[in-house]
């Protein structure tokens, strides 16, 4: 086994490219999961099950197929429908519509889990629905779903490389161009394998860190 | 699409669902090895194995795929057939997530059962296979039945390396009729179809081994927000 450091140094600058792609990712996608599992949490709870089903099959589908196809899916289909959207743009809203299915179920644990007596009080001091929402049922989820929320941002960078697939340049896209050109696969592979680690292991022990502060 | 095109998806599901069985076989056995060996008593082994975890859960699925792929045969000249570098990258990964899942399980079990297998003078070995394990598994079965899920859709990521499973093929049709919405809604389907079968198998069997534990199935909010460690494929997390 040859390891080749002068290899190191000619990717790392390809490598700093691709961090960045991976956090812009991880980023928008993040935030478009957090906002549409909220809305897939809130309609769960609708009265009506004409609404509860429809959402309940569609997340339970998204959830349960590769992201993988999802992507592909977007990427060709999206532009036969006459939607051209970037490859970046179309895989920021692949991650972040499957890791909204996700997140739901967080928002739903952490509305389930606040006392029954909030909303009992909330209905004894005859607040309207939008305030019992705003002012006191969601405050409290957020702050226990925070957590967990941050441990699907976690999965998700981990998610990121399949984007290469549909040509986003984030890093394992750097690495494996790299690799082509130069027929160097071993370091740029292992540069970046290590800087997943790098990245998602202290995160994780901030989420845990996260988790003994909010969750009781 | 002509007869020969869905010869070419059905031969792609076979390859998938060979890559499941086998893959899931390996995150078995690694899940259940390495996590009973982070309960172990010597710190050492308990050390090797955190780390393994780590590592593996550290780092993407896809990562480990296209280290095994194209790192393994250059850096030790150990040639894989597709088949099996798919699988070895998949168990391992995936089992890694699964250790988490068999470690979290085995701490979940009163410690007072763990004291009166001491007490009994049972060896570690009896210990854990008459005592713990019994206990534990109808706890993990929630949890591995989701990491399941997640298994089937990471076999996809080896289409990626030229694998002709059921990604692939979709990828083939495509190209050959030169259109994508059809194929890509059949594909999608027949995911959704083998996970539905795979998440009510596993519900059957939870039911089966809980209902001689007397508990109940499912899992409560509670275990949801506390869901530990799900750092990684989407939601193999551990039971507390």
């Amino acid at each position: 086994m040859k390891w080749d450091w002068g290899a190191v140094a000619d990717f790392m600058p390809k490598f700093w490219d691709g961090l960045l792609v991976t956090l812009q990712i991880l980023a928008l996608g993040s935030l478009i999961s957090f906002a549409l599992g909220l809305v897939w949490a809130l309609l769960m709870r609708t009265p009506t099950r004409w609404v509860r089903w429809p959402v309940g099959v569609v997340t339970e589908f998204i959830r349960d197929t590769p992201l993988l196809v999802q992507l592909f899916f977007f990427f060709y289909v999206l532009p036969e429908w006459g939607l051209t959207w970037s490859a970046l743009t179309t895989g920021v809203v692949a991650i972040g519509l499957h890791y909204s299915t996700y997140t739901m179920q967080v928002y739903r644990a952490g509305i389930e889990a606040v006392p029954a007596g909030q909303w009992e009080a909330a209905t004894a001091l005859n607040l309207p629905v939008r305030h019992t929402w705003t002012a006191v049922i969601l405050p409290q989820a957020i702050r226990r779903v925070v957590p967990a929320l941050g441990n699907y941002v976690i999965s998700m960078l981990k998610d990121t490389p399949i984007l290469m697939t549909i040509t986003v340049l984030e890093m394992l896209g750097q690495a494996r161009l790299f690799s082509q050109q130069n027929f160097q696969f071993t370091e740029p592979l292992t540069v970046i394998g290590v800087a997943f680690i790098v990245i998602a292991y202290p995160a994780s022990l901030l989420v845990r860190a996260l988790e003994r502060r909010l969750v009781r | 699409m002509t007869s020969g095109l869905w010869e070419l998806v059905l031969h792609g599901i076979w390859v998938t669902v060979q890559l499941l069985v086998l893959s899931g076989l390996v995150a078995a056995a690694v899940a259940f090895g390495v996590g009973m060996a982070r309960t172990h008593r010597l710190w050492i082994v308990r050390f090797l194995a955190g780390l393994y975890t780590e590592v593996f859960r550290g780092t993407s699925a896809l990562i480990m795929i296209f280290w095994v792929f194209f790192v393994l045969p250059v850096a030790f000249g150990w040639q894989l057939v597709p088949l099996w570098a798919g699988t070895l990258a998949l168990g391992l990964t995936y089992g890694a997530y699964g250790a988490e899942i068999v470690r979290g399980a085995l701490n979940s079990v009163d410690p007072a059962q763990r004291e009166g297998g001491i007490a009994l003078s049972f060896t570690p070995w009896q210990r854990m296979r008459l005592v713990l394990l019994p206990q534990a598994v109808p706890e993990m079965i929630p949890s591995f039945s989701n990491l399941l899920v997640e298994l089937l859709k990471g076999t996809a990521l080896v289409s990626i390396m030229g694998m002709g499973d059921l990604a692939f093929s979709a990828n083939l049709v495509r190209l050959a009729l030169q259109q994508s919405a059809e194929i890509y809604t059949y594909v999608l389907l027949i995911y959704f179809v083998i996970a539905f079968v795979l998440t009510r198998g596993m519900r059957g069997l939870e039911r089966k081994l809980k209902a001689g534990l007397g508990r109940p199935v499912g899992r409560s909010a509670d275990q949801e927000l506390h869901r530990p460690e799900t750092t990684g494929v989407g939601a193999g997390g551990a039971v507390r």
